[in-house]
């Protein structure tokens, strides 16, 4: 089974987010970016698949040179080759047609994409991905198993959860429960030296002109301070609530 | 050239969320000057609608799309767009919604904004409202094909009612075969789910063990409300991993959501920020959740919880 796994490259969760350029660029400044962590999921779901089923796996961004460190760190997990889309990512759309390029032209079985990415939380991508390749797809996927050309999956619905059969070729959109927490990999020295000679391939984008465009962004307005209430006087909060904030 | 919008139902019934979108849709034919058509499928009676916006409904009844799938539905819905020569297509935020979309947007050539939380602030060109960095910024839109799809953010607009009514037609789409297939489903039907949720009530591991959620799930049941918990509750089994909410789980964008002995610590708070109004019960005063709250209590949960289920139960008898 051949497994692309797509790497988004965000900024870490901890990291503060602020914009230049009259609000309208992000700021990368002295933030430090990570394995987008819904993608992590998929990556080690593929590296079972690797190691109990036999399985290769190829990782992908759509980005310019500053994502390579996180493909090396994929790769540094136990990915076999790394592929960067050299544009810059701009929509989902034109990241979602890059990354059906490669996956109709490389001979994959199985696309493992995150369900959103935790910059633009957009969600769009492996639904997209999908829609351009005519391949299944299984959303807000919560576990998978592959038995020859066959899958089961599980996906998480509003509420409860759902499972489903299809076949291959096949999209993902995963989360946590594709893996459990405890099982995500953390890049050891042996790897990281691996990683360095493992392929890292550049290739040019095909056009894909974005349907969207970010135009500007804005931080939400200041909070005011939180108002304390007393443990002897839950009444005025349940007065506060009903009156002041009317939503009991 | 109506603005189209897709109303969810189940088991016959329309979600809330399908009346929000039928608003959303309403405000935006406004701007545009033209009417609202919504798609509903095997839904019982379509007439509610009309009070929300609504002109025109488009009524698919078929057996086969009694359970959801995206490819299906996307194509459903795609039908009526051809159909309508609709160029704006609404559809909520919820788990279907979002898994249909994408593959809707693939169909129509159409951009595609998810999570949007206000009306367009312009029509021409099309420029949407939407949360981004897990709700640290948000992030203003626009979109440039000539159809467009516009994902609402549950509980973002809220629900205008106006004194319309709505006509019915049939519409009979073909329907394609499936290739993924429902093979069963597990959902508790009578409980409010998160998404839908307007008040949601959430315990952190403050609450110590599973066997104390008693009072979690009591203080949700006088609300009216959904319960949800901290990711260590999840991994720690104490409840269900669809109960985790936060960054890397589920979205909470919440009326009310009410935080029992959890830290606020900026993943769980990325994830429920969209919430409106947060009230955070905690032994700690300097926990980070304070800062982040708009009513907080400094208390232990374990007096303040029974005695804030008491004095609600007292409360919503008087209304
Ligand atoms: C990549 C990444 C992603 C993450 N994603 C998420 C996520 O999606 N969601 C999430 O929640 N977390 C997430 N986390 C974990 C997050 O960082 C915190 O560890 C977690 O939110 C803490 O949960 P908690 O507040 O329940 O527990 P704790 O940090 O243990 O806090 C418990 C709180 O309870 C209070 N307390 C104790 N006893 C009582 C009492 N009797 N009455 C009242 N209060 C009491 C304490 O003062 C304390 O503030 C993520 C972490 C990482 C690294």
């Amino acid at each position: 089974m051949k497994i692309l796994v797509c790497i988004s490259h965000v900024p870490d969760t901890t990291s503060k987010i602020n914009f230049t350029e009259d609000n309208t660029k992000f700021d990368a400044n002295g933030v430090q970016f990570v394995i987008n962590p819904y993608d992590e999921f998929g990556l080690t779901r593929a590296m079972w698949f690797k190691e109990k089923q036999g399985a290769s796996i190829d990782v992908i961004n759509v980005g310019g040179p500053e994502t390579e460190p996180t493909l090396r760190k994929a790769l540094a997990i136990g990915a076999d080759a790394a592929i960067r889309v050299n544009t810059v990512a701009t929509d989902a759309f034109s990241v979602a047609k890059q990354i059906a390029n490669v996956f109709s032209n490389g001979g994959y079985d199985l696309v493992m994409a995150g369900r959103e990415s935790i910059d633009y939380n957009g969600g769009m991508v492996p639904g997209m991905i999908a829609g351009l390749t005519n391949a299944n797809f299984v959303n807000s996927c919560i576990s998978l198993e592959i038995d020859g050309a066959n899958a089961t999956a599980i996906r998480e619905i509003d509420g409860g959860k759902e499972t489903v059969s299809t076949s291959l070729p096949l999209v993902i959109g995963g989360q946590k429960g594709l893996v459990e927490e405890s099982d995500l990999r953390i890049p050891n020295m042996r790897g990281i030296m691996m990683a360095r000679k493992k392929p890292l391939t550049v290739v040019e984008p095909v056009n894909a002109s974005p349907e969207t465009i970010s135009v500007s962004f804005e931080k939400p307005a200041p909070k005011g301070a939180v108002t304390l209430v007393s443990p002897d006087n839950l009444d005025e909060l349940i007065n506060l609530l009903h009156n002041e904030a009317k939503v009991i | 050239m109506s603005v189209l919008v897709y109303t969810e139902s189940e088991q016959g019934h329309f979600k809330k969320a399908a009346l929000e979108v039928a608003s959303y849709a309403k405000a935006v034919a406004d701007q545009l000057g033209t009417t609202v058509t919504a798609v509903s499928v095997n839904a019982t009676d379509t007439s509610v609608l009309g009070n929300y916006g609504v002109d025109k409904v488009l009524h698919v009844a078929s057996d086969q799309l009694n359970s959801f799938n995206a490819s299906a539905y996307a194509s459903v819905i795609k039908q009526a767009v051809e159909n309508e020569n609709a160029k704006v297509i609404i559809v909520s935020s919820s788990a279907d919604s979002k898994y249909l979309a994408p593959l809707l947007a693939v169909g129509l050539n159409a951009g595609y904004a998810s999570n949007v939380v206000a009306a367009p602030s312009g029509t021409s060109p099309f420029t949407v409202k939407r949360p981004a960095f897990t709700n640290k910024a948000f992030e203003n839109i626009q979109i440039n094909t000539e159809v467009k799809i516009i994902g609402v953010s549950n509980n973002a607009f809220g629900l205008v009612e106006t004194s319309g009514s709505a006509s019915a037609e049939d519409f009979s789409p073909t329907i394609p075969g499936f290739a993924v297939k429902v093979e069963s489903v597990d959902k508790a039907t009578d409980k409010v789910t998160i998404a839908d949720a307007e008040i949601v009530v959430s315990g952190g591991r403050g609450l110590k063990g599973p066997e104390n959620w008693g009072m979690i799930e009591e203080l949700a049941e006088v609300l009216g409300a959904a319960t949800a918990c901290s990711k260590p509750v999840s991994d720690l089994g104490w409840r269900p991993h669809g109960e985790h909410v936060g960054q890397t789980g589920k979205p909470v964008a919440s009326n009310l959501y009410i935080a029992i002995g959890i830290s606020g610590a900026i993943q769980h708070l990325a994830g429920i920020n969209a919430s409106k109004v947060k009230v955070v019960v905690n032994t700690d005063p300097e926990a980070p959740f304070f800062k982040a709250a708009d009513y907080g209590v400094v208390g232990d949960a374990f007096q303040v919880i029974p005695e804030l289920i008491t004095k609600l139960k007292a409360f919503k008898a008087q209304q």
